[in-house]
């Protein structure tokens, strides 16, 4: 429960305007369905059509642009029970849009999806966003969701803001390092550079962690490359779930 | 506003629908006990000498009538909705934009009449046919009976509302069941027809909400009480409805300024 504060949703405080702002969002609980456990998807379709008074044609026309970009065509008949997480999933998404709602909250939207699905549900998010305006929050742990699909990331702990701003804003407010990985040809006993410290070492494959304001990725490179008989090499970024528990950490402390 | 609750209504009537073999088992079940009540009045009537309140024939008729709408009596809260509150997809009927009241209320009407008009055919058929079920003495104790069957499953549907309503503060519901059952089984006459009741209670149970469950329906039917007096009865089935209403929609205007959805 907050103690203090004020929201505002498109103009509208949502606690005091609960059905206009009903109207205006749609919301997709990743562990929770809106659709009628016992009947056909279709006929939930149409529930939330004359739920939300939406106008036949209307309805009608969101519905063909939806059931194809997410290939609901061969579900709608099926009753809601007998769908996998995924069919469930993707069924539910076109549910909450039928009433064409400009903000679309979506909460662990791909939480428990197989990858086809999950890949499925990413591309229709992004697409939406771009092709329909639609603004759309979205919460997850999933980082690679985090990576693929936000353009302003905020980072939550017990109820404050640990950071607002883009992943790359966040990257550099956390750390610098990069990330260099080298497979070797031989396996070798112990790898060290002056300016990069091992982090993890599995048969062939090094790890190396570097800052790139003391130390240039090419000069490294080429030293390491010189010192070891290197088969393959390449530097990445710390992922992101590295970042985000660090954040928590330096929050803790 | 009504065409939304509407869609409500006849989704979650066609979903009681697809329950065909519980109502299957449902009418045998109701069958049995049937008989057996009316076996224990027909031993009760073979050995009393003093003049009863109630004919025997109304009351066979009276235990028939209940066990054919048995279902309407608002024995628990709305499962679906009870569903919701446990697992608390119940955040989804606060994103719909209709009245919460209106929308589970239709729910409730819904999930307490479709069962009801499963059963109540064969039963009336089966009781008409070989077990003492009489039909109505006059057209006009036929029609107040219609009409009053209709308030009651508006009565019984306010009832089932409250009751789920008040799953948001207890969660498991179960005590407040097992309250409704008793309550509303012996004080609205399907245990003992309210007729046999000593006379110092006949005031209180004119007075409460439950005979306008069953009592009053069924009076009209066998034609204990004239059809002249329908319009008063239909007004205390009506009256009672308002008040659970209102005091439903004042709960759940307070359950929602409190309401957290847990685990998301």
């Amino acid at each position: 429960m907050p103690d203090s504060g004020r929201c505002e949703v498109l103009g509208r405080v949502p606690w005091r305007e609960r059905v206009a702002n009903a109207r205006d969002i749609g919301v997709v609980f990743g562990q929770r369905t809106q659709l009628w456990w016992d009947l056909p998807v279709i006929e939930s379709f149409e529930l939330l059509r004359d739920v939300y008074r939406v106008p036949q044609a209307d309805y009608a026309r969101m519905r063909d642009e939806l059931v194809p970009l997410l290939d609901l065509h061969p579900l709608l008949d099926v009753p809601v029970r007998q769908l996998s997480l995924g069919q469930r999933m993707r069924c539910d998404l076109v549910a909450a849009l039928l009433h064409a709602p400009t903000l679309l909250y979506l909460d662990e939207p791909t939480i428990g999806l197989d990858a086809v699905s999950k890949l499925a549900v990413r591309d229709f998010i992004l697409r939406l966003n771009r092709e329909r305006g639609v603004t759309i929050i979205l919460t997850t742990h999933d980082m690679d969701d985090i990576e693929m699909l936000c353009s302003r990331v905020m980072v939550i702990n017990q109820g404050r803001i640990l950071a607002d701003g883009t992943l790359e804003g966040l990257r550099a407010r956390v750390t610098r390092e990069r990330w260099l990985i080298v497979d070797l040809l031989q396996p070798v006993e112990e790898v060290s550079d002056p300016d990069a410290t091992v982090i993890r070492k599995d048969g062939r494959r090094v790890c190396l962690r570097f800052d790139p304001e003391l130390i240039s990725p090419a000069e490294l490179i080429h030293r390491v490359t010189t010192k070891y008989a290197t088969r393959d090499l390449f530097v990445q970024n710390p992922p992101i779930e590295e970042i985000i528990a660090r954040l928590y950490e330096d929050m803790r402390c | 506003m009504l065409k939304a609750q509407r869609a409500i209504f006849s989704a979650a009537f066609r979903t009681n629908l697809q329950y065909r073999v519980a109502a299957l088992a449902g009418i045998g079940t109701q069958l049995f006990w049937g008989f057996i009540r009316v076996m224990i009045f027909e031993a009760f009537y073979r050995s009393t000498s003093t003049p009863q309140p109630i004919s025997y024939p109304q009351v066979v008729t009276y235990v028939w009538l209940s066990q054919a709408t048995l279902l309407l009596l608002p024995m628990r809260a709305n499962p679906e909705i009870q569903a919701m509150i446990r697992s608390g997809t119940v955040a989804y009927e606060l994103l719909r934009p209709v009245d919460l009241y209106a929308l589970w209320y239709s729910r409730s009407l819904a999930s307490r009449t479709a069962p009801v008009l499963l059963r109540a055919a064969p039963i009336f058929l089966v009781a008409g046919l070989f077990l003492g079920l009489q039909a109505p003495p006059s057209l006009a104790s036929a029609a107040a009976w219609a009409l009053s069957i209709v308030a009651a499953m508006l009565l019984s549907a306010a009832f089932t509302t409250l009751v789920t309503i008040s799953l948001l503060w207890t969660v498991s519901g179960e005590g407040m069941s097992h309250l409704l059952i008793a309550l509303s089984s012996i004080l609205s006459g399907i245990i003992v027809p309210l007729p046999f009741f000593p006379d110092w209670t006949q005031a209180i149970l004119n007075f409460l909400p439950f005979r306008g469950l069953m009592d009053i329906p069924f009076r009209l039917y066998v034609g204990y009480v004239s059809p002249s007096e329908v319009f008063s009865l239909v007004a205390h089935q009506l009256a009672w409805t308002l008040v659970l209403v209102f005091l439903g929609r004042w709960l759940l205007g307070r359950a929602t300024r409190r309401l957290v959805v847990q685990g998301g």
